[in-house]
This record gives structure tokens, sequence and C-alpha cells, in this order.
């Protein structure tokens, strides 16, 4: 161990440091009280550390002997992962404080679990792989059931740990099966082990046992199944960041393992990304169309997205990995502006996440069902907004490695998916009259969130706000 | 200075048609009309410092950049476009001060509804649609104009929105016009196909070569250079209501008057002549094309005018009255004479604007009522109007001193065009045509004046005594314009329809032909001699000159081009003295005729009617053109349409959607929705499952190697 490898993980250490000294100065000093100022700290320090990430150096720079791999594809998603997660804390606060559950570990443990996050990004090694994967799910599976009163809170909780720590298992048998074959568990080493054409059978089952294993992670069918349960549970703000910050790391996790550590594979384990991304698709857009709760069907929303961005990966190309890294940015984005929406829905001081609340909006918050009207627009992928570029570019990664059957699917299940959405939009320019007109939480961080989202859906036709020339420089430095 | 010329009318359109609510209903048509003002006295400035010889181009900005496909923002001035700036401008200057007064209480509207700022910008949207076309540098944008005036007349056509035969009459246009444009449009991507680029300069370079080239298309082999001429022309056949399209110009009458005289009388319908004199380098290359050209103009006017004799709608009358003149105009744009067909487009649109606006008058006179059986003796109660009205008559059918060059703008235009069909068919059949069809404009304008001014009051005698003169705003554009009717001709004909060097420098075009000049002079008295002399001289030009020829050809200069060997200019004016006396007399014995039966034998009229009922019917309905396209296009397209909505959209389409939508996808919602049962148990069950399909699969895609 070296200065230079230390540099190498500079930011790691110093969030966690960050989080270590919030938990000591909390626990010692004025407890929850200070929890708002926390969030708002924690906030402008993963800002701080997205912006210096972005500005530093850009070539690749491998650390620990090859543990550790600091490239443009890390830098990517890590500063889209910190973004997210500085988002997702600023609009959290009104909330929980609401529900009295506006606790000081809530922003240590969301920073915890982003440091796992950006070693998950940054893995070289099997063995880091999966202690990023366990730090982010261990936070994770705490700040599900930080409602400790809400049965229903708790039950997520649970039932994302039981089934979080079965997936943990499969991922860790694949693990050992890969470097039972491969002798090795760096990524180096097994990319030399599996070769260029077809790789051992054995090999084959520990990779498959890994896809599942990040599968559960991303929610991808058959992989999914806690989502609903606990999107439905867990606090709203909770259930923003679950949507957002931990699938781009997942998502970039499952790229890098498939590249870094299969490159040479790539028609081995297309297929069956392939289906994955298919079945998420068409289960994502049947499922949410029954859902009367706005949070369960975000959860089915999303299943779909992944289902769009693994597309990318299952074209198994650099194109691939672009269209990967900008549909999760823009997916990021829209996401949080629709959560943010979601805050607001109060009825009676009481925040409701029922769909038929919606009713006639247009009337009592036109500004914000403009917004909202955009932003679902965009979950749909309708032109011009951002979300039909994402597609857009993941169609087109698909095309390039002639998965045309995928796309056509994809087409056709966007189709389907667009009428929950537009569902939405019908109900708040054209439902019912309700009888008592939702009341939005006034309140200027959501508002603005929600605004900046919508805005950004808009104005990113134009170029898509720089972001490929981006996404396509960090899919440049994964994929060989 | 161009460039206000061409976005003060979109500014002005923009903030009278979207900021009225703000600025207010008089604010709006201040902006509109002064700025329009402002565009026409900087036009007319461009019109008469223009340096001819020196084509401008001014570009703008970028538009689209597409592999070899690219196309600028562009101005390009030149003569033609500068006569095409004074003539949009001014004439769309005075009709949106005459607005102020007609569109005044319009009874087609309630009390206290505002319509006008939305008529006003819809007139300078017009007007900016018209410049961009007149100052395109390439086919893109011109096409971009060439649609934009398409839209503003559609809106313009339809602005009485309320009638439903305004409506039909605004949708009948728009498809009339889509039928020219899909030719139009064929013309340019063939003429992209063949030289690679859309810009002027490029298509003229390369038209000599496209006289060379043989084009695939439809069934068989064509000459290129016809081809994409005849193309253009079928574009230009739709917008300037020639033969077979020019339908929908009389039913657009439906629009306000004002719109009849801007839009379907001075400018835009006259687009297609500008497009053929725009494109006349590569006209020049295609002979038979420009026959087609001729003959369909001929036929025009011809038709036009035997339709015009008989109609009794004042403003249908003007409005075939213009289809006719528009085919004159092709003539002389066919035999190759651009600048007679330049000079005739000017002169029309003085004219024929002040006869519409003067229509405008009678009408507002008369309470909207149009049907001039209706009229009569309006003499002593409009004697203004009756004033300008008989200067456009006069104008149109042609007074003049014959065998000089005084006279009425009509009577030099029309001549030098009658001259040159003459000259360029050798005493052929459009001659002859136009000549019956000025005949025939003689006796329907007349037959105007006299039923409308003259004999005793025939309509609602209510209306008759509460005709009033129209208020100033309407009357000051019937001053200016008959200034123009009267005078445009004589300044003008020398630059337009004068000798070889006059013309030439006022188009800056180079010096062709300087020795066929030359041999004017004697070829009065020796006329086989010349013939002889100049053949030698073409021959001459033609083989040692050649490479100078290609030169000229490579690069055309001038607003126009006429090929070496056109000579129908020259020929027109040593035409027969008959021959120049002939619109003369035909103008002459129309006007008697008329004088016969609507002043002199008043029972004449009903006569003649009864004796040639079916001539007449056959006449008064247009030669059925309406009917035949009804049963040939417009009931089978209803049909097909009706069956492909219901049998194919509905039944089939909508049918298979729906069951899919409402049969089969919730069932797989409840199924899913089943699956998500919140036992754990279950979820993991899903996990394993999926595992094991996943391996499976995995064994057999790598076990197949």
């Amino acid at each position: 161990m070296v200065p230079a490898d230390l540099s190498i993980i500079l930011p790691e250490i110093l969030l966690s440091v960050f989080a270590m000294l919030a938990l000591l100065g909390a626990v010692y000093g004025r407890k929850d009280r200070i929890a708002t100022s926390l969030i708002w700290v924690t906030a402008a320090i993963f800002i701080i550390a997205a912006l210096s990430l972005m500005r530093s150096a850009n070539g690749t720079e491998i650390g620990f002997n090859g543990m550790f791999i600091n490239d443009g594809f890390a830098r990517f998603a890590k500063v889209v992962v910190l973004f997210s997660a500085a988002a997702v804390l600023v609009i959290s606060p009104d909330y929980l404080a609401e529900r009295k559950i506006l606790k000081f570990e809530y922003p240590v443990l969301i920073t915890l679990s982003v440091v796992g996050m950006m070693m998950m990004i940054s893995a070289g090694d099997l063995m880091l792989l999966y202690m990023g994967l366990e730090l982010q799910s261990l936070c994770l599976y705490i700040i599900a059931s930080m409602r400790r009163d809400s049965l229903k809170s708790t039950e997520a909780g649970l039932k994302y740990f039981v089934l979080g720590a079965l997936s943990s298992g499969l991922l860790l048998y694949g693990a050992s099966l890969i470097y039972g074959y491969a002798g090795t568990t760096s990524f180096l080493g097994i990319f030399a082990a599996a070769g260029q054409d077809h790789a051992d059978i054995g090999l084959l089952l520990g990779l498959v046992l890994m896809l599942a294993g990040m599968a559960f992670k991303v929610s991808a069918v058959p992989f999914h199944m806690w989502t609903p349960d606990v999107y439905e549970g867990a606090p709203t703000p909770v259930t923003a960041f679950f949507a957002t910050a931990p699938k781009v790391a997942a998502m970039a996790l499952f790229a890098r393992v498939l590249h870094d550590a299969f490159g040479g594979i790539v028609g081995d384990w297309q297929q069956v990304v392939a289906l994955i991304s298919l079945l998420s698709m068409y289960l994502g857009a049947i499922a949410a169309i029954g859902q009367t709760n706005i949070k369960r069907l975000m959860a089915y929303s999303s299943i779909a997205h992944m289902g769009y961005a693994l597309m990318g990966l299952a074209a198994g190309t650099s194109l691939g990995i672009e269209a990967l890294l900008t549909y999760m940015a823009i997916y990021v984005t829209m996401n949080v502006g629709t959560f943010a929406f979601i805050l607001t829905m109060q009825k009676d001081g009481q925040p409701v996440t029922d769909i038929s609340t919606l009713n006639m909006l247009s009337r009592s918050e036109p500004g914000k069902a403009l917004a909202m009207l955009v932003l679902l627009f965009s979950l749909a992928g309708v032109p011009p907004t951002l979300g039909f570029f994402a597609k857009w570019s993941v169609w087109n990664a698909a095309l390039d490695a002639d998965l045309v059957w995928l796309v056509v699917a994809s087409a056709i299940a966007s189709a389907i998916g667009a009428y929950y959405y537009l569902r939405i939009v019908y109900l708040m320019y054209f439902g019912e009259e309700p009888q008592e007109a939702l009341v939005c939480r006034p309140s200027v961080v959501l508002s603005g969130v929600l605004t900046v989202s919508s805005v950004a859906m808009i104005l990113g036709m134009i170029n898509l706000l720089g972001l490929e020339g981006a996404a396509e420089a960090a899919a440049a430095t994964l994929v060989r | 200075m161009v460039k206000i010329i061409l976005f003060a009318p979109l500014i002005g359109a923009l903030i009278a048609g979207f900021g009225w609510r703000v600025i207010g209903e008089k604010a709006a048509q201040w902006i509109t009309t002064g700025v329009l003002f402002l565009a026409c006295v900087l036009s007319w400035i461009v019109f008469l410092w223009l340096d001819a010889s020196n084509v401008q181009h001014l570009p703008i900005m970028r538009w689209v950049e597409s592999g070899t496909l690219s196309a600028d923002w562009s101005i390009r001035v030149d003569r033609i476009t500068a006569i095409m700036l004074i003539v949009v401008t001014t004439v769309s200057a005075l009709v949106h001060l005459y607005s102020f007064g007609y569109m005044d209480h319009d009874p087609q509207w309630k009390e206290g509804e505002i319509y006008k700022p939305r008529f006003f910008a819809y007139l300078s949207f017009f007007t900016f649609a018209m410049l961009m076309l007149v100052t395109s540098d390439n086919l893109l944008q011109m096409f971009f104009g060439w649609e934009g005036v398409g839209v503003a007349s559609y809106l313009l056509i339809g602005f009485y929105y309320r009638k439903s035969t305004a409506n039909a009459a605004a949708i009948k246009a728009f498809v009339v016009n889509r039928i020219g444009d899909f030719g139009f449009a064929l013309g340019i991507f063939g003429l992209y196909y063949l030289t690679d680029s859309i810009r002027f300069e490029d298509i003229f370079a390369a038209a000599p070569e496209l006289a060379q080239t043989q084009l695939h298309f439809l069934w068989k082999e064509w000459n290129a250079a016809n081809l994409i001429a005849f193309l253009l022309f079928v574009g230009a056949m739709g917008k300037s209501a020639q033969l077979f399209l020019h339908t929908w110009l009389p039913d657009a009458m439906e629009g306000p008057t004002p719109v009849s005289a801007l839009i379907h009388a001075a400018t835009m319908v006259t687009a297609g002549v500008f497009l053929i004199c725009r494109m006349s380098p590569l006209m020049e290359y295609a002979p038979q094309a420009m026959t087609f050209v001729t003959m369909i103009g001929a036929f025009t006017a011809f038709f036009a005018a035997t339709v015009g004799l008989v109609q009794n709608d004042i403003k249908r009358v003007i409005a075939y009255s213009t289809c006719s003149q528009l085919g004159y105009m092709f003539v002389a744009a066919g035999v190759g004479v651009y600048s007679v067909a330049m000079f005739h487009l000017l002169t029309h649109a003085f004219f024929k604007a002040m006869l519409f606006l003067g229509a405008g008058s009678v009408i507002h006179a008369m309470h909207h009522e149009q049907d001039m059986r209706n009229y009569g003796g309006l003499r002593k109660k409009i004697p203004y109007t009756f004033l300008a009205m008989m200067i456009g008559t006069l104008a149109i059918t042609g007074v003049g001193i014959p065998l000089t060059h005084y006279g009425f703008a009509g009577f030099l235009s029309k001549d030098a065009v009658i001259e040159s069909a003459w000259a360029g068919t050798n005493g052929g059949g459009a001659f002859w045509l136009l000549l019956v069809a000025a005949m025939f404009t003689s006796f329907y304008s007349w037959r105007l004046m006299f039923l409308t001014f003259y004999g005793e009051p025939r309509g609602d005698q209510h209306s008759y005594e509460n005709a009033h003169e129209s208020p100033k705003t309407m009357l000051m554009p019937l001053g200016v314009l008959a200034l123009g009717a009267i005078f445009s001709g004589m300044i003008w004909y020398g630059s337009f329809f004068g000798d070889h060097a006059q013309v030439n420098k006022f188009f800056g075009m180079p010096e062709h032909h300087g020795q066929a000049d030359q041999s004017e002079g004697h070829r009065e008295d020796k006329k086989a001699h010349t013939k002889e002399e100049q053949d030698a001289d073409a021959a001459h030009s033609n083989s040692s000159n050649d490479r100078e020829t290609r030169h000229h050809a490579s690069v055309p200069v001038g607003a126009i081009f006429m090929h070496p060997d056109n000579h129908v200019l020259d020929d027109a004016h040593h035409a027969p003295k008959w021959v120049k006396v002939s619109p003369f007399v035909a103008m002459l014995f129309g006007f008697i005729m008329a004088l016969w039966f609507y002043v002199w034998d008043k029972s004449a009229p009903a006569r003649v009617a009864q004796l040639n009922r079916p001539l007449y019917l056959f006449l008064l309905n247009k030669w059925y053109f309406d009917e035949i396209y009804n049963a040939v296009a417009v009931r089978p397209a209803n049909m097909l349409g009706r069956l492909l909505w219901k049998r194919g959209d509905e039944a089939t389409i909508d049918g298979a959607i729906n069951s899919i939508a409402m049969g089969i996808i919730p069932f797989f919602t409840r199924l899913a929705g089943r699956a998500q049962s919140g036992y754990i148990f279950t979820y993991a069950f899903a996990m394993v499952i999926g595992i094991v399909v996943f391996v499976t699969w995995m064994t057999f895609v790598s076990g197949a190697n």
C-alpha cells in the first residue's frame, strides 16, 4: 500500500471519514436536531465530490494491484450516483420531519451506501465487488425499515434483507465458482482465463449465478419481485433513493463485470442479458397497468426502465455502454423529478400516494401538473423529451449489434408502457372532478427539483445537454 | 436593407398576431401597416438604385447541411427580385391600408368580436413568405416561401371560417396546390439528383449539361432539362392557377376582397411566372417544355376569358380575368421573352390590384352585395371608385395609341406579350388565342363597368340609396395604384421590351449577341439577307466562340438568361404592323360589343344566351371542370378514404389493437398481480426458477459448441 494507491481512493476515504465523524458528532452532540443541517452538508459534500471527480485527471488509474479501477467509466457513473444521491437528500427532510423519522443516521447511512456504490463501480476484483455490494446493501436494508413503527416499512426492510441475502449468496457462490475455474479473483485474470471465444461450463455457471445476483440489484425480471413491495413500504424519500443511485451503481457494476471480466465471451452472455432485458420491459409495462399506488407504479416503471438500459448492455459494444450510461443518467434525472412530485402530494396535511387523488390536478396546481406531464411524457419516451432520446440511443446500440428482434419487441413494450404514464396525464387534465382537490406541499426545494428536472427533459433535445460526448468517452474506457 | 425588407413583415405579423392582446387592436393594425410601408419605401430604393450587373448574395445563416445537400438562408438580389420586391411590398402596403376601411364592421363577425389583428397578422405573414420566395437563393428556401404563401392563402381564404363555402374554398385551394407542389418537389429532387446541389448558381451552371442528359423516369427515357422544366412548371401551374389546376382561384374569392387583391391577383399567383423566369437558364435548354408552357398559357388565357364573359359575381369576373392574364405571362415566358413576362407581371399587379380594390369598394358601398345584376347606375354614387375602376379597365383592356409607346400600362405590356407570341410561334396558334382572349377581355371588362356603373339601379332600392363612397383609407390606395396603372407601362417599356442593350442593361445581362443587334438596321429592307447573316452569326458564335459561349453558359450573369440563339425579342420588334395593331383592334371590337350588349340593346345578352343555350351553359359552368374533377377525382378519393377509414382503420387496425389492449394485456396484468403475492417464498421461488432457466439456457448455448 503506497500513497499513490491511497490518492486513487481519496474520495471514498474522505466520504467514509466524513460519515464516521458525522456519526460521532451527532451521537455526542445534538442528535436528531442537527439532522436537517447534516443532510444539507452531506448533499453539499456529494456535489463537491462529484465536481472534483468531473475535474480530475482523465486517464485510467489502477490501484491496489488492480483491485480498484478509476477510469472514465467509473468517474461518469460516480458523478451520476453522487448527484442523484445529493438530489434525493435535499428533497427528503420535509417528508421525514413530518413523519417524525428525521434521524441523523439517515444522511450517514446514505453516505456509507454511496461509498459502497463507488467501490462497486470501481471494482476490479471479485473481492472488492462483494465488499462494495454488501456495504451498499446493508445500509439500504436499514433505511428501508427506517420507519420502525410502520408495519409496511419494517416488512419492506425485512423482505429486502432476506431476499438480498439470498441474492448475495447466489452471487458469492457464483464468485467462488469463477475463482475455482479461473484461479484468480481479479477481473484481468478472469478475462484471460475465460478466453476469447467460449468459456468453460464451470465459469459460465459462475457467471449465471453472478448475473442473477446483479440482476437482483437492478431489479430485473425474474429477480424483481421485491421491488414493488419495498418501494411501497419504504418512506417515499427512501424509495426515491432506491430508484436512483443504487440502480446506477448496480448497472455500472453489471457492465464492469461483463466487460472487464467476461468481455471476451460476449456471445455467451449476450442472449441471457437480452432475455432479462426483454422480460423486464414487458413485465414492467404490463404489471404497472393495474396499479393504483403511484409508488408501486414507479417500481414497475423502474423495472421496465432497467429492461431498456439492459438492452444497451446486451448489445455488448462500446456503443451499447454509451447508450447504457446515457440512459441511466437520463433515467435518474426523470426519477428524481418524479419523486419530488410524489413527495409534494398530500391531502389534509397527510402524504398520499393514491393515483386517483391526482384527478384534475391541472386545475388546482397547473404548474406542477405541467411539469409532471413533461416528466411522464419523458418516462413514456415521447419525443422530443429526453426520455425519447434515451430510448433512441439504446435502440440504436441494439440495432448496431443486430438485435433487431429486441428493438422491435421493446418498441411494442414501450407502447404498452405508455398507457399507464398517459393515464396519469389523463387524470390530471381530463379526469373526474375530485371531491377534494389535492393541495401540494408548498416547498421551494421540491418545486425547484421538479422544475429543473422537467425543464431538462425539454432542453435536453438540444444536444442532450452534452451528455452523449461524456458517455461516449466513458464507454470507450470500459470496452476494449 | 433587403434583410429589413424581408423581416419587417414577419416581425409585424408576430407582434400583431401574438401581441395584440397587449398592444390593442388599433396598434396591431398600425404596426403591421407601418412596417409594410417602411419595407415598401426601402424596396423602391433597392429597385431604383440596383446595380443589375452585379448579383448580390446576402447570407443570413446556414439552414440544412446533410451530406452533399446544403442550403443556406440567403438572399439573392438581382433585377427580377427587385421587381418582385416592389410589386409585393407596394401592393401589400396599400392593401394593408385599404383593409382599415374594408375590414371595419365586417358583417361576418358579431359586435365586439376582435378579428382585425388576426387578419393583419395573416396579411403580414403572407408578405413575409412571399418575400422569402422571391429573394431565395436556392430551391429549398424558395419552396419554404412557396409553401408559406400557400399557408397564408389558406388561412386568408378561410378567414370567414363560419362560412362553410369559405372553408371548402380554402381546402380546395390547398389541395389543388398540393398537386402542383408535388410536381415542384419532384423537380427539386430531380435537380438535386442530377446536379447534386439546389443552389441556383450551381443549377444554372449545369443547365447546358442537363440538356445533354437522359433520365429514366416512370416508364421511359426523358431529356433531363425538359423533364425538370416540365415538373417545375407543374408547380407553377398550381400556384398560378393555369389550366387544369385553375379551379381553386375563382373559389378563392370567398376570402375578403383585400386578400383577393393582394394574394390572388398581384403577388402569390404570379409566383409561378416568377419561378419560370428565375429558372430561365434552365428553361432555355428545355425547348419542348417551353412549348408546353406556351400552350398551357395560351389556352388558359383563352379559356378563362371565355368563362369571364358570362360570370355575374363581380369578383369572379376579375378572378377569371386574373387567370387569363397569368396565361399571357406564361406565353411570354414560354416563348423565351422573360423580360416581357416580368413586364406584364409588374403592370398587371398594379391594375389588377386596383380592379380588385375598386370592386371591394363597390361591394363595400353596396353592403356586401356581389352580384352585378343587382348593381347599376353607381357612377354618381361612388365617383372616385368609378374613376379608379375606369382607369383599371382602360389599363387591362389595353387602351393606348397604336404604333407608339403611349398608353395605359396594359396596352404596352399586353401588346408586348402578343407580339412576342407572334414572333415566338411564327404567328401560330398561341398568338391567335391571345388575340381572341384580348377581345374577350375587353368585352367582359367593359361589361363589368356598364353593369355596375351605368344604366338604372336594378337591385335592392334601399341599398342603392344608402350606397356611399368609401373612406379615405380605401380611396388612397386606389389613387396610388391608378398612377401605376397609367404610367408604369410607359416608364419601363424600354427596360423590359426595348432594344437589346437596354434590356440587357436593365437585367444585368452581358451583351450576348451584339452582332445580331447591329444587323437589325438592315433587316427591315433586306429580310432574306439579314436572315442569312444572322444564321452566319449564330454559326460563328457556335463554332469559333464555342468556348466563350460555354463560359457564358457556365456562369450565367444577370437576372434572366436568354440563349444566344433566342431571337424572339428582336423578332417581336420587327413584327409586321398588322400584328402590332391587332390587339388594339381586338380591344376595340370587344368594347363595341359590350357597348352594344349592355348599353344600346339591353335585351341582346338574354337573346344571344337563349339562342346558344348549350354554349352559354357550358361557359357559365366554367367548362364543367369542377363537375369533371368531382366525378373523376374527388368522389373516388372520398370513397377510397371511406373504405380505408371504415374497413381498414376502424374494423381491422382498431379492432386488432383493441382486442389486444383490452383483452390480452389485462389478462397478463392480472397474472402479474397474482404472482406478486407478498410472500417471500414466492419471490425466492421465482428467483430460483429464473436461475434454473438461465443455467439451462447458458448450457445449451455453449453446449452447442
